[in-house]
């Protein structure tokens, strides 16, 4: 299993990015007034079909050639199905696919939320032609990230130049505190 | 408290860097991470790589791979010279990685004790 709901949601950016994605939509909306936490991955990647959708948490599913498992989604469920929550995969051919896992905020099995600044990070530098946005909120506030907004202050500077990725990283974890602090 | 304002300074003198190397980074360093390398470990690894490079201006460019079906190796850093070359370090750490960035990167020795050849022909 995966160490944090940081790590789970790489794994299913990674599914994004290798589906083609040229734009990813992040969402960690917690609720303390409903008591869960909504993940989702929007993206418009190359999309499934409804029988690979309906396969795609089974372990033994999975696109790649390099070998015959797949765990990013299963494990996904599998954190779903512990933490009173539910997982929603709604997909399309040719237009892209959003994952939705819904977990019970207080729930004891819930992992750590982990480090959001350094997975968005990573997810910046392994696609950096990929547009990325990332939202986060508590009830009714919000932080919002968008490397569109970054390239463009940029200027043709890449945005995967290890400076510029260090202060994202710092950028967007500060972003999260704040909104946690305003939260309480 | 940072805000978008900081990246116009962090342009200027990333273009100044630009213009001071000429020409691209010797070389290029690789993680593996798909799900076995992130599980093994590979995010602090290539989140160390990554604050070395910027710390030293190593001449290196810092990219990611996905499976390489040597999962068991795994984290696992592969580095590409300009000739081609290349050495594919196993089992590394934080600490491994900034060492690699150093001696093989910087000083241009590799490592022979991390690499995947000592591994196999150990017989480990």
């Amino acid at each position: 299993m995966m160490p944090d709901l940081a790590t789970h949601l790489l794994e299913i950016i990674q599914n994004s990015i290798a589906a083609g994605a040229r734009n990813v939509c992040i969402r960690v909306l917690e609720s303390i007034v409903s008591n869960t936490i909504v993940m989702e991955v929007e993206d418009d990647g190359r999309g499934m079909s409804e029988e690979t959708v309906r396969s795609v948490t089974d372990p033994f599913t999975t696109s790649r050639t390099t070998r015959k498992v797949g765990l990013g989604t299963s494990f996904l469920k599998g954190l779903t199905d512990a933490c009173d929550g539910s997982l929603s995969i709604e997909s399309e051919l040719g237009k892209g696919t959003t994952v939705t896992a819904k977990v019970r905020r207080d729930h004891i099995d819930l992992p750590g939320m982990g480090d959001f600044g350094e997975m968005i990070m990573i997810c910046i530098q392994g696609a950096e032609e990929c547009d990325i946005r990332f939202e986060y909120g508590v009830d009714e506030n919000r932080f919002l990230f968008d490397t569109a907004e970054v390239k463009e202050m940029l200027e043709g500077v890449s945005i995967a130049e290890p400076e510029i990725l260090i202060w994202i990283r710092g950028y967007i974890n500060e972003g999260i505190e704040r909104v946690k602090e305003i939260g309480l | 408290m940072k805000s978008l304002e900081d990246l116009k300074k962090m342009r200027e003198a990333a273009l100044n860097k630009v213009q001071m190397r000429e020409g691209g980074k010797d070389y290029r360093v690789v993680v593996g991470m798909a799900t076995c390398g992130i599980a093994a470990g590979a995010r602090p690894v290539l989140n160390r790589l990554v604050e070395e490079t910027a710390a030293n201006d190593y001449n290196c460019v810092v990219t990611q791979t996905g499976c390489i079906g040597m999962c068991i190796y795994e984290p696992i850093v592969e580095v590409f010279g300009k000739e081609g070359e290349h050495t594919t370090y196993i089992h590394v750490d934080p600490d491994k990685a900034a060492r690699i960035l150093e001696e093989h990167i910087k000083n241009g020795h590799v490592i022979e004790e991390y690499t995947v050849d000592a591994a196999v022909n150990g017989g480990k």
